[in-house]
């Protein structure tokens, strides 16, 4: 891979993060991360999507009509999130009811229209694919990394296994009821921010 | 610029596209997830009994203690269905009372209790609610309970289908003691200790909680010749 597709690849994870540097996709990162099971799939399933909408876009580019571009978007958008609910219902059917109307809700997730917009319609396939991939990664990392720490705090377990041992309950220890309450996500996604933009102070709006 | 009869020609061709892949994926996707609804429902019912299952060990359970599966009517006679665990419930709904057709799960565990299951359906705040009953074999006492949501709301509503909340309903009854139907009432701020037919309500989802006791009256209510019956028998 060359240079330029590996800035594609990572900058998303940390400069350009699509969560806590663009501020996308806030909603299901607040809704799905109770738990890391669910997370994990959500974070796969825009990964995918971001990833082959980038890609599809990027081969019609010279031929979609700009008039109507948005709605070409929008129907691959769409296209790829159904398939992606249909293979969830198939396949693991007690994660999809968890995640509900989410995977629906993909189709609205600003990063989608905001990457096709802004990259695919002006690069070449490969780039834009590497592009949608790292901006899905970008995105499924924090997704992660709140869904950890909510699942820890607010149910003491990591990936649905029991990890806060029972001898600290007995001690008096509680699980954190607030943690498993959407407000906490923001909380948890403003102490990310937080400390990103401590460690990249070019982040730092003037 | 592109003209109107290219982004005409070029619109229809994408929906036609798009369309064509979606429906071969739904087709193609269809049994597995048919499949899957199936084994939530053997599921729900095993649990209502309280037996323990897995997705890998429903089916097997489901066959192993689920004895029979029959339907009745609002009179209490048996019909003559064929199979009673593919009754569309949310279908029978809609039909008058006296022509649906309800269907019942008998369940006979390891300890030679039988349990009679019966499904229920009903609305909630923001759509369907549904869960399944199981009673003992006095047709009064209740084994076990579970319900689920659509989409209640997320710490209120939706904490029907959660264990503690479904734990309350083991043991209470139906009928008082001179063997009036009752059902079982959802009390706002708490239910007696010894009340036989209440439990408490989830505090912040009133609708939700009066969808179920709605739901437990209007779905029993239906069984209960059948159930009276029964029980003339056996005296």
């Amino acid at each position: 891979m060359s240079s330029d597709n590996i800035k594609l690849l990572k900058n998303p994870f940390n400069l350009s993060n699509p969560i806590t540097v663009q501020v996308l996709g806030i909603c299901s990162a607040l809704a799905v991360t109770v738990q890391m099971k669910p997370a994990l799939i959500m974070a796969l399933s825009v990964t995918i999507v971001t990833g082959f909408s980038n890609l599809i876009i990027s081969l019609l580019r010279n031929t979609i009509p700009s008039r109507i571009r948005i709605i070409v978007q929008l129907v691959v958008i769409a296209a790829l999130v159904i398939i992606v609910d249909q293979l969830l219902k198939a396949y693991v059917y007690d994660v999809s009811k968890k995640l509900s109307v989410f995977v629906g809700l993909i189709i609205t997730n600003c990063i989608l229209m905001g990457r096709l917009e802004a990259f695919a319609m002006s690069n070449k396939p490969i780039p834009s694919f590497i592009d949608g991939i790292g901006n899905g990664i970008g995105y499924g990392l924090i997704l992660v990394l709140v869904a950890f720490l909510r699942e820890l705090f607010g149910s003491g377990k990591i990936y649905g296994y029991q990890v806060v041992p029972q001898f600290l309950y007995d001690l008096g220890y509680e699980n954190n009821g607030l943690m498993i309450l959407p407000p906490m996500a923001l909380i948890i996604i403003g102490i990310i921010i937080w400390v990103q933009r401590s460690y990249n102070p070019n982040l730092i709006e003037k | 610029m592109h003209s109107n009869t290219y982004i005409f020609i070029y619109s229809s061709v994408l929906v036609i596209i798009v369309a064509a892949i979606l429906s071969f994926t739904a087709i193609q996707l269809q049994p597995i997830q048919s499949h899957n609804i199936k084994i939530e429902k053997m599921q729900n019912i095993l649990n209502s009994a309280n037996i323990e299952n897995n997705v890998k060990d429903a089916e097997e359970l489901y066959n192993k203690y689920i004895k029979s599966a029959i339907a009745v009517n609002s009179n209490g006679e048996i019909l003559n269905v064929e199979n009673a665990f593919s009754i569309d419930i949310p279908l029978e709904y809609k039909k008058k009372e006296s022509e649906r057709q309800l269907p019942l799960f008998i369940c006979v565990k390891d300890n030679g209790d039988t349990n009679i299951i019966v499904p229920l359906r009903g609305k909630g705040l923001w759509g369907p609610i549904w869960g399944y009953i199981a009673l003992k074999n006095d047709y009064n006492t209740i084994e076990g309970a579970i319900f689920d949501h659509k989409g209640e709301t997320p710490g209120l509503g939706a904490e029907i289908d959660t264990k503690s909340f479904q734990a309350q309903f083991t043991n209470k009854q139906i009928y008082d003691e001179t063997g009036v139907f009752t059902s079982i009432k959802l009390v706002k701020g708490g239910a007696n200790k010894d009340d036989m037919h209440g439990v408490d309500a989830i505090s912040g989802g009133t609708i939700t909680s009066d969808g179920v006791t709605h739901m437990l009256k209007d779905n029993l209510s239906l069984y209960s010749s059948y159930f009276e019956k029964e029980k003339n028998l056996k005296q």
